[in-house]
Order: structure tokens, then sequence, then C-alpha cells
């Protein structure tokens, strides 16, 4: 089928050559060049998806390290483990690490590799500002990590309230770093945001109307747009916060006009979307790996679609019940008592849609559904406990102890982490041609279940039994003994279950079984190439009939031809009905997005010692950027 | 030192001996009674509800389901039927949310209700970390100033203004009511009402840096009659030393670095960036709640502060041979 009009003319199209010969043609066209600068100037965005997913999880076992120290530490009363400078260093890296350099970036990292082949595209839209994302993301990461070790650390805690995290509370640089660690973060995570829409809108291969994009490529398209939304407010608090600290401007600082509670406005603002930008795409996985695993399409598709898009903007209306206990006024506070309650009812209704689809399909119990099977009991009951601190007055006795300590973990890995790491599980052979041993991968999950709520359960009881959060030891008097220890002890578990984890990854990327290109028979495009896929990700672009189109076409795919060969050319499609509607040249490699990152680096780590380093780095990154967007010799395409 | 500390306070704090200590599923007062009652409500809603959507689960997976060939045919008709459970179920959320919300505004009324004539108002400023309290009269002679221990008349209500000298704290005493900040250039007012007597332990519950985990305070609900007892004892000024080696002992804190930061009425020390000990012998605990009141803590605090509460804002003073223990009983006898 041929949708894309034929040029008579020199250029080779796809559609003169056969099967072999083009996938030859199209790996040189979209190869990662080798030697060390290919290999740092690609733009492919499964390499860069791929380094995104490593990072993210790196940066989840130092974060989930130093978790188990605190646990240590909290074991027993009047612990000796960590005194309580390195302990409020060490739970104010762990929220850092996991909420800005694991769970958003991991999300975006899987977001990276996938849509592009979930919607049947080349690449992935601005490849070149994808590959400055990571290397500014892990620019940020390592930075933080580096002056942590070099015991400058960020100690006022992933939320830095001021004026703990002012000038006058908190002196030297670990609070600086600490904010510009949000810059570079939130840098990466705008820039793939918009990545992500306009290849969601503007790349989707032919046929893929609006209500056949896979769930999982919908929940990613809301979470960018709440990215867009969310991430400036913590960027301009975070710079407002330096600005306070460096230059001596007064935002914060009550005694000169400012506002300490402008901060908590700002930064929840920003800090509850935040939540929903981790869950929603953990949400999009579970939908498509229950309609694999259940052998039926998503039972309410649309409902599910509507219950994200509703998620994305109620998320923007909760951020104050963060506050609750700050004396605001009451009847503010009821209204997002109301928001935060009615937030619960799309959340409720994918839950059934889930359970319906288990109900009316044939559920396979492989590993990447136990992990989602898991994930809906313990997201559940997170969920529920959110219903409970929406509550104003109960949120006054349980804000700010171990009880909301346990909710959010609950909400956090148990709605997050636990359906990620099923989508490990579900796409590893996708990303690595290799399947997950199966057997390891249900010890995993029990072993991982079972140690998440023997280390979170008993934190409810902590918490009602008065157990303030962030506190480095406790006396013996308190009652907090017996089950500090339980907790402790599952978080051993729960570690241990990781453990297995890694073995089993290391193992299985040389000894796996030969995946195949789709192992789980699953229905939508990324399963339609090989596993791995080859750098052009699809020899041909496919055409969609159907919502599931590998289910719908057993035999073989559509597909549209017509796009060049010999130099990066992808199909552009209409918004809603997804026609094709031009070829456009897609970037080639380069190395300038990494030099670019660097130079941004410099400047954001510079200006943490002297605010002229934004004056002097900006003309550097102004360099970097004529490399990066020098004209090119080749002329664009004339259609 | 600081488990040597522990050894010399032979005796554990004296427990209330009902319930849990400093805990909300032991309400003593109508505020945290009533928030109990909607937390239990609450929790009894909640658990049905993950009952139920775990039994579900586990009837989806055990249920015996047909072999599916060909994985886009669907049945119209259990399509029909599922949909009319999915949307009554999403139906029934959305009633009990609305009723959890109805049951929370409720509450939040209770809570908010305009307390009549309250009689007796105090102002709290948190520190790191400790509290400063100070106990307001129309009467400037009837004012005055302590601190970590609040005395309260049992069955009145009470009114506490809550300011803060530096960074964000929050005032929570669970057994008697929810928490509420300490936000630097605002002020913020709680009723606090102890049903029963007793002493009832609350914490510092806003992240305020180093010694977050021992900012601790004690309530002390007593009948009225002890209660103004009490008032009127903190309101004179300290007992004079009545032997030697106290009034040595007074010499020593008056020539000492102590009057810098500390006062005790009655004498030339006024400072205010520590707490006021005029009447320091009559409370429970030192350091905010961190060791109980004997001489043994009371010389390891003067001793070595940093090693009993590493980063506390209190310098090592250091006494000459001899001087610590007059200066012991000095302490001990302001009573």
């Amino acid at each position: 089928m041929t949708l894309v009009e034929r040029h008579a003319g020199s250029d080779l199209r796809d559609s003169a050559l056969g099967e072999a010969e083009l996938r030859a043609r199209l790996s040189n066209t979209w190869g990662t060049k080798p030697g060390i600068v290919g290999a740092l100037s690609t733009v492919d965005h499964k390499v860069i998806g791929r380094r995104y997913i490593v990072t993210a999880f790196v940066f989840l076992i130092l974060g989930g390290l130093l978790a188990a120290v605190m646990r240590l530490q909290l074991a027993r009363p009047e612990g000796q483990v960590l005194g309580p400078d390195a302990y409020n260093q060490f739970f104010s890296m762990h929220g850092t690490t996991m909420m800005f350099l694991f769970a958003v970036p991991v999300m975006e990292a899987f977001a990276v590799y996938l849509v592009p082949l979930m919607v049947g595209t080349r690449n992935i839209a601005f490849p070149r500002l994808n590959a400055f994302s990571y290397y500014v993301y892990l620019f940020g990461g390592a930075m933080i990590w580096v002056a942590f070790a070099l015991n400058v650390g960020a100690d006022t805690g992933w939320f830095s309230y001021v004026p703990l995290a002012g000038p006058e509370h908190s002196p030297g640089k670990r609070v600086d770093f600490w904010a510009q660690m949000v810059t570079f973060t939130e840098v990466a995570a705008l820039a793939v945001a918009v990545e992500i829409v306009v290849t969601v809108f503007k790349q989707r291969a032919p046929g893929m109307t609006l209500d056949r994009i896979p769930i999982f490529v919908w929940a990613q398209l809301v979470t960018s747009f709440v990215v867009l939304f969310a991430m400036p407010g913590v960027m301009l608090a975070s710079t407002m916060l330096i600005t306070d600290r460096l230059v001596g401007t007064q935002f914060f600082n009550p005694a000169e006009g400012g506002d300490a509670l402008l901060w908590q406005h700002l930064f929840w603002w920003f800090g509850h979307p935040e939540v929903y930008i981790i869950f929603l795409p953990a949400a999009g996985m579970a939908s498509d790996i229950i309609v694999t695993f259940c052998r039926r399409p998503a039972f309410g598709y649309l409902a599910l679609v509507l219950a994200l898009i509703a998620t994305g903007f109620l998320a923007f209306g909760l951020w104050v019940h963060h506050m609750f206990a700050t004396g605001i006024p009451q009847l503010g506070a009821s209204f997002f008592t109301a928001s935060s309650m009615l937030i619960a009812v799309p959340s409720g209704l994918q839950v059934f849609c889930w359970l319906a689809t288990i109900w009316t399909g044939r559920p396979v119990l492989a590993t990447p559904l136990l992990f989602v099977l898991g994930f809906i009991v313990l997201f559940v009951l997170g969920g529920l406990t959110g219903v409970m601190v929406a509550s104003v007055p109960i949120d006054t006795q349980v804000h700010d102890t171990y009880f909301v300590v346990a909710h959010f973990h609950y909400v956090l890995v148990g709605g997050a982490v636990f359906p990620l790491i099923g989508a490990v599980y579900y796409w590893f052979p996708k990303i690595t041609g290799r399947l997950l041993d199966e057997r390891l991968g249900r010890w995993h999950f029990w072993i991982a279940f079972v140690g998440f709520n023997v280390a979170f359960f008993p934190m409810h009881i902590l918490g009602l039994m008065g157990m303030p959060r962030r506190v480095y030891t406790y006396l013996p008097e308190m009652e907090w003994r017996g089950l500090n220890l339980l907790s402790s002890f599952g978080a051993v578990m729960f570690a241990a279950s990781f453990a297995l984890f890694l073995w089993s990854v290391v193992r299985s990327l040389n000894h796996g079984a030969i995946a195949g290109d789709n192992p789980w028979d699953a229905p939508t495009l990324e399963w339609a190439t090989t596993s791995p896929p080859p750098p052009h990700n699809f020899d041909r672009i496919p055409v969609v009939t159907s919502r599931e189109p590998l289910w719908a076409e057993r035999e073989s795919l559509p597909v549209a031809e017509g796009l060049r060969v010999d130099t990066r050319e992808l199909l552009v499609s209409s918004v809603t009905s997804a026609n094709a509607d031009l070829r456009e040249t897609s970037p080639t490699t380069s190395i300038w997005p990494l030099l670019a990152a660097i130079a941004t680096g410099i400047t954001f780590i510079g200006s943490i010692f002297t605010p002229w380093a934004v004056v002097w780095g900006s003309a550097v990154v102004g360099v970097t950027l004529i490399g990066w967007f020098w004209p090119k010799d080749s002329p664009e395409d004339e259609t | 030192m600081r488990w040597l500390a522990r050894l010399l306070s032979a005796a554990p704090l004296a427990l209330t001996g009902c319930g849990w200590w400093q805990s909300s599923l032991d309400p003593h007062g109508p505020a945290a009674e009533s928030i109990s009652w909607l937390f239990w409500v609450f929790t009894a809603i909640c658990t049905v509800v993950w009952l139920l959507v775990a039994a579900v689960l586990l009837l989806t997976l055990g249920r015996r389901h047909r072999e599916r060939p060909d994985p886009l045919a669907v049945d119209a008709g259990q399509e029909r039927r599922v949909w009319r459970m999915v949307i009554g179920a999403t139906v029934l959320t959305l009633v009990t949310l609305l009723v959890l919300t109805g049951l929370s505004y409720t509450g939040q009324a209770r809570r908010a209700a305009a307390s009549p004539d309250i009689p007796l108002t105090l102002k709290i400023t948190g520190h790191q970390w400790w509290w400063d309290i100070q106990y307001e009269a129309p009467e400037p002679d009837r004012i005055f100033r302590t601190a970590n221990e609040i005395h309260i008349p049992v069955g009145a209500p009470v009114q506490i203004k809550l300011e803060s000298s530096d960074v964000i704290h929050s005032f929570w005493v669970p057994n008697l009511a929810g928490k509420l900040d300490l936000v630097p250039g605002r002020q913020n007012t709680l009723v606090l009402t102890a049903a029963r007597a007793g002493k009832y332990r609350g914490q510092c519950a806003e992240f305020c840096g180093w010694q977050h985990a021992h900012m601790a305070l004690m309530v002390v609900a007593e009948e009225k009659d002890t209660f103004e007892a009490w008032r009127k004892m903190q309101i004179a000024a300290r007992q004079p030393p009545d032997d030697d080696a106290r009034k040595h002992g007074e010499s020593v804190f008056l020539r000492s670095a102590c009057v810098m930061c500390h006062t005790i009425r009655g004498t030339d020390a006024g400072g205010r960036t520590g707490p006021d000990l005029t009447h320091l012998a009559s409370r429970q605990t030192i350091a905010a709640g961190t060791l109980p009141l004997t001489r043994g803590t009371l010389a390891a605090w003067i001793v070595d502060p940093q090693g009993i509460k590493p980063g506390v804002h209190m310098p090592l003073v250091p006494l000459a041979a001899g001087d610590l223990d007059p200066l012991l009983s000095y302490l001990e006898g302001l009573r």
C-alpha cells in the first residue's frame, strides 16, 4: 500500500527495495556510528532511552541503599548508625533521588524508548533535544551525588521548606546544590515532555487515529502535559530560593515582606502533580500489560483514557492538602478536601476497568501481570489512605507522621514501582532480545510484595502512635520499638528482592531465552519489529487498522511506502485522524547536544558560586547552540 | 555520654499509665476525640472498600476463564452486563466519597466552631529545638515565661497562640488535638482542652533541622486548684539560695556565660535566647523532653550538651573544677 505520494527522481525510496537490502540501507542511514564519539553523538531514541532507563535504575539502587541505612538507624531507639547531620542528608537525598532522579526520569525513559515504537515511527521528535535532555539529567544527578559524597549533600528534605532552607538557617552550599539539581532535572523533563507531545500528535503511523492510540501512549501524552504545567512551578520556586540565598532577594523572608508559605504553594503546585507524573505512566503500563496477558482488548478503553485525562486536570487542584496544618483558612482547606476526594473517582474507574478486563479475559499469570496485580492491591490501599489524609481533621493528626510515609510509599512504590517492574519484565525482551527468567520473576514478586508490606504497613500504625517523620532517632520510652524493628526487617526483605532482580537481569542479558519479535503475543506496534528493534525501528512504516493492530492483522501488517532510505526521513501525520501528511527529515547524529549540555551544566553549577556564571555561561551555551543549529548543506526535502 | 546520662536517670519517665503515650489513638480531649471518631469511621469504610476490591480481584482470578483463541472477539452481552457493574461501582465510589467528604466537613466545622470565652491564653514560640512558653494575663505582673512544659486546668479550653522565631515547627500533642504549624511571620491559634487529668507528650512535627527528633514538650493537665497553685509558683521570682553551696552555685551561674541566654527571674540573668530557668526544677524533663530531669542528667547536659543533642545551640560552658556540684545544687533548688 502506498500512502505517501511517490516521487520521480534519483532519491532512493523504500518502495524500490527488497527486504534485506532495505534493512541494510536503513540501518546504515539511521545507525549509531561506532566509537566513543559516535556513541556520544547518537540521537537514536532507543539508545538514549536505554541509557535513561539504566541511569534511572542506578539512582533507584542508590536511593534504596540510603533507605536501607535509614531503616538500620531506626530499627532500634537511640540508634548509632547515623548522626543527625548524616541522617538529614540521607533522607533528603533519598527523597530527592527517588522523586527527581528516579521516578520521573524512569517514566520518561520508558516513554523515550517505547512511544516512537508504539506509534510506529522511526525516531522521537526533536531527537537532538532528546540527547541533550539525557545529558542534562545525567549531569544534574551526578552533581548532587558528587556533592553528597563530598558532604555537601542536600539536608533540608526533598521539599526544602524555607526558612530552614533559606540563607540564614542553611548556610553553606548544600541547598544551592539541591536547588540547581532541581533546575537540571526539570530542564530535562520539560524537553522530554515536548518531544513526547509532538511525537504522539504528529508522528503516529497512518491510521492510528486518536481512539487507536495504545493506553500507555495516552498516559505518556497526558503526563507530558502535566509536566509542562507543573515543572515551571518548582523551577520558579528553586530559582527564587537560589536568588534569596545568593543575591539577597527576600522572596521567602517574612521579616522583609516575603512569605514562608509562598514556597510551599509553589513547591506543591509542582509537588502534587508530580505524584501523577509518576503514577499516570505506571497506570498506562498496567493497562497495556493487562490487555496483553488477559488476551482481550482493554475493557472501557474510552473510560480509561478519559480517566487519565481527568486525573491530569484534577492533579492541579490538590496541592493545598499538603498544607492543611499550616493554618490556612478553613474554607480554602475544605475546597481541597473535595478535590482530593474527587481524584479517587477516575482512579477507581481505572481499577474497575482493569478488573473487568481480567474478569472477561483469560489472564495468564506471567510475571508482568503478577506485578500489575500486586500493584492493584497496593495502590487501592494507598489510594484509600489518601482519601483519609484528604480530610482536614484527620490530616491534622497524621500529617508529617509515619502514617503519611506509609501512605505515599503505597502510592508511589505500590502504585508506580510495581507496575514499572512489571513493565521491565514485559518490555525487557523487546529492548534486549532476551526474556527474563520467569521462575526468578515469581520469586522476585513474592519477596518484593511481602517485604514491601512488612516494611511499610507497620508505618501506618507508628504514625498513629505519634511517631513524626524525619526524626533521626527516638527515645527508648516511646513504644515504637517493635514496629520499627519489624519495618526494618521488611525493608531488608524488600531490598533483597531487588538484589534478586538485579541478578536476574544480569544473567538474562547473556543467558536469557531468545525472545523473538513478539514473545507475549501482544497487540501493539512495538512488537511488530525485531527484538531489539533495528536503528530505524520499522523497515516499512506500518499502517494501523485497529486498536490492537497485531491481533487484527495476524498475517502481516499493511505498510506505507515511499520514504527515502538514503537520508533520515519519517512520516508526519495529522493530529486526530493520523492521515499521512508529509515526509519530514529527522535530525542526524550530532555531538553538539552533548557540548550544549556540558555548557549548560557548567553554567548551572557555576551559578552556585557566582551569579555572574549565568552571564558568561549563557555566552558559552549560545556558542554550542549555534553549532547545534548551524545550517546543514543537505537541503530540506521539497515536499 | 548519652548512655551515661540514661544510666544516671535510674527511673524512667513517669508514664500516664493508660493507653499509649503520645498517640492519636488514645484521645483525651474533645478535639482529639472528634478526630479519632472520624478516623475510625474512615478506616472502617476504607477497609470495607479495600476488602471488596481484593475479594473481587481474587474472584476474578479464581473463576474459570474461557479460551480466547481470537483475543479480539468479545461477547457483547457480557460486555453490557459488566459495564453495568463498572458504572455501578463508579457511582458507588462517588457516593462513598461524597459521604466521606460530608463527614469530614462536619468534623472540620466542629473543630473550627468559635469557642466561648476562653479564660487562659498562652503564646508558644518555636525555637530550634525547644518551646518558649508565655502565659498571658491582663495584669502585666501575672505574665510569665517557662519552657517545654505546659500546665493547663482540666476541662477548660486553653487558647494557644503559635509563633516561630526561626524556622517552621509544628505543635502536636496527639492525645489532645491535631497539629498546627508555627510559621515565621504568622500567628496561628489552637484551642486545647484536656478532658482528663494526666501528662501528655507532644513533639515537633515539622522538620526543623538537626534536632527535630528531640523537640518534645509535656502538657500537664491538672485540677484547677493544682493548676492555680502551679501558676502562682511560676509567677514568683526564683527561690533565693538557702545554703552556701547553692549561693555559690548562683554566683557560678551569674558569672558564667549562662546568663547570656537564660533568664532566672530575681537575679541579673536576663538572656532570652534560651529557656527561662526560673523554675527549672519544677519541670519533668530537660533539653525539650530529651532527658528526664535528675541531678545526673542535668550534669550530663551541662558538661556535654553536644554529646546529648548534637547541633544544639547551647554551647559547652567551661566550669572550674568544683563549680559543677554547687551549680547543680542551685539549679535543683529552682523549684
